[in-house]
């Protein structure tokens, strides 16, 4: 058992990363890549909201939306066995997600004010980071159990951090590199996280 | 106050030269994805086919119009504090529109596009849109905006496509265009656009092409 969600994390991890394999995260991938400092924070946020809204959103699909799911509810009335509330996925999820940012916000704000300050504005946008939403629907996709769920929301955010801080690292390292006009900014960027990329995919023949 | 903005509306000429610069301007300098770096994720994900990021491109560009028209209708009414969140169900409700509506009529394209019609909450393009522009502006420039934001978005996706899809698996819209000839003389296609790397590398040369020849954008 055990076994299996160590494979399952490594492959989260590595091999299929939410960032490099699928493209989620992009957006903030690129725009807060140019420090490592902050990169750090941005990953640290996406890992701690993945890790607790992946469970969340997975118990609020078994027990909510899924079909039959409200069966629970027969005892009012026989139609609920039925019920497909399925449709409402993704307004649920991001409602949730926005919802559990907020929180998550308060909570570090009242306990831990340091990092707070260290995470600052990455906390709210990471509602919009479609890495969270993206691990959600993969999650309902691939049929996880509630454990499963909540190690391959650990592990695509630690991958998701893992990319993000290395390619602040290498920004960080090309900054006054001499690269004709036209590359500097977005075009190496992009050619740099499709090296990037490759080398992740040199993982994907292992299996635990 | 919404009678009175459609009445100015009115008097400008729906056409005019501002309302046009809407459109054109997304579609080369001030491109969504090459240029303002927005909604970059599906722009990858989806182009492994031209006829997924066909379909990626419509629903996408009807979400945006929407959305943007629907924002700037409300955006008198919307508290500034919660206003992510209003944004958020209106997009989230428009999306599910497109995702049952792919369900119902192109089933096969919508299992392939998978999460990536989801996902389309929470593209960047459409809260970045909102947030710029249709928070301030009156609804048909929104509109506007959306659909020459809309298009930029989907031409990009359209040229990777293109490249992936003929390069990758030597075809064109599922039709084989290599000929026979080719392959027998030792021609491979190439692995690397179907996977993720390549799809990184052709938006990197295609941003490099795009700002070596247009020298006004630079970061």
């Amino acid at each position: 058992m055990l076994e299996h969600y160590l494979s399952l994390f490594v492959k989260a991890v590595f091999v299929e990363n939410i960032l490099l394999a699928f493209f989620l995260g992009m957006c903030s991938f690129l725009a807060v890549s140019k420090k490592v400092e902050t990169a750090v924070g941005l990953g640290t946020a996406v890992t701690f909201v993945l890790v607790i809204t992946a469970p969340m959103n997975w118990l609020i699909h078994e027990y909510i939306l899924k079909e039959g799911a409200l069966s629970w509810l027969s005892f009012i009335s026989e139609d609920f066995e039925k019920l497909d509330l399925s449709f409402l996925n993704f307004i649920t999820f991001i409602a949730t997600i926005a919802a559990m940012v907020q929180l998550v916000e308060m909570v570090i704000d009242k306990f831990s004010p340091r990092l707070y300050a260290a995470l600052g504005i990455f906390l709210p946008l990471i509602a919009v980071n479609c890495a969270i939403l993206g691990a959600c629907l993969f999650m309902v996709e691939r049929e996880y159990t509630l454990g499963e769920a909540t190690v391959f929301g650990a592990g695509a955010g630690l991958g998701w951090f893992l990319a993000i801080v290395a390619m602040a690292s290498i920004r960080m390292k090309i900054r006054y590199s001499n690269v004709p006009s036209g590359l500097k900014g977005l075009g190496l960027t992009m050619l740099i996280t499709g090296l990037m990329s490759m080398a992740f995919m040199l993982f994907s023949g292992i299996q635990l | 106050m919404a009678d009175k903005a459609e009445v100015q509306v009115k008097r400008e000429k729906l056409f005019s030269k501002k309302n046009l610069k809407n459109i054109t301007e997304p579609l080369s300098n001030n491109n969504p994805i090459t240029f303002q770096v927005l909604g970059i994720c599906s722009a990858l994900a989806v182009t492994v086919q031209i006829r997924t990021a066909l379909v990626m491109s419509l629903a996408v560009i009807s979400v945006l119009c929407l959305s943007n028209l629907t924002i700037s209708m409300l955006r008198k009414r919307i508290p500034s504090k919660i206003r992510i969140i209003v944004e958020l169900a209106v997009v989230a409700t428009l999306v599910i529109l497109v995702d049952q509506i792919l369900k119902a009529f192109l089933y096969n394209i919508s299992k392939q596009l998978s999460v990536f019609v989801g996902l389309i909450i929470t593209n960047c393009i459409i809260l970045g849109r909102a947030e710029a522009y249709a928070l301030q502006n009156k609804p048909w420039p929104s509109l506007l905006d959306g659909l020459g934001n809309g298009l930029g978005y989907g031409w990009i996706l359209m040229v990777i496509a293109t490249g992936r899809e003929i390069l990758g698996s030597g075809t064109f819209l599922g039709y084989s265009i290599i000929p026979e000839s080719l392959y027998n003389a030792g021609y491979e296609n190439m692995g690397l656009m179907v996977l993720a790397p390549g799809a990184f590398i052709l938006l990197g040369l295609l941003v490099w092409l795009q700002r070596t020849l247009n020298k006004t954008i630079s970061e």
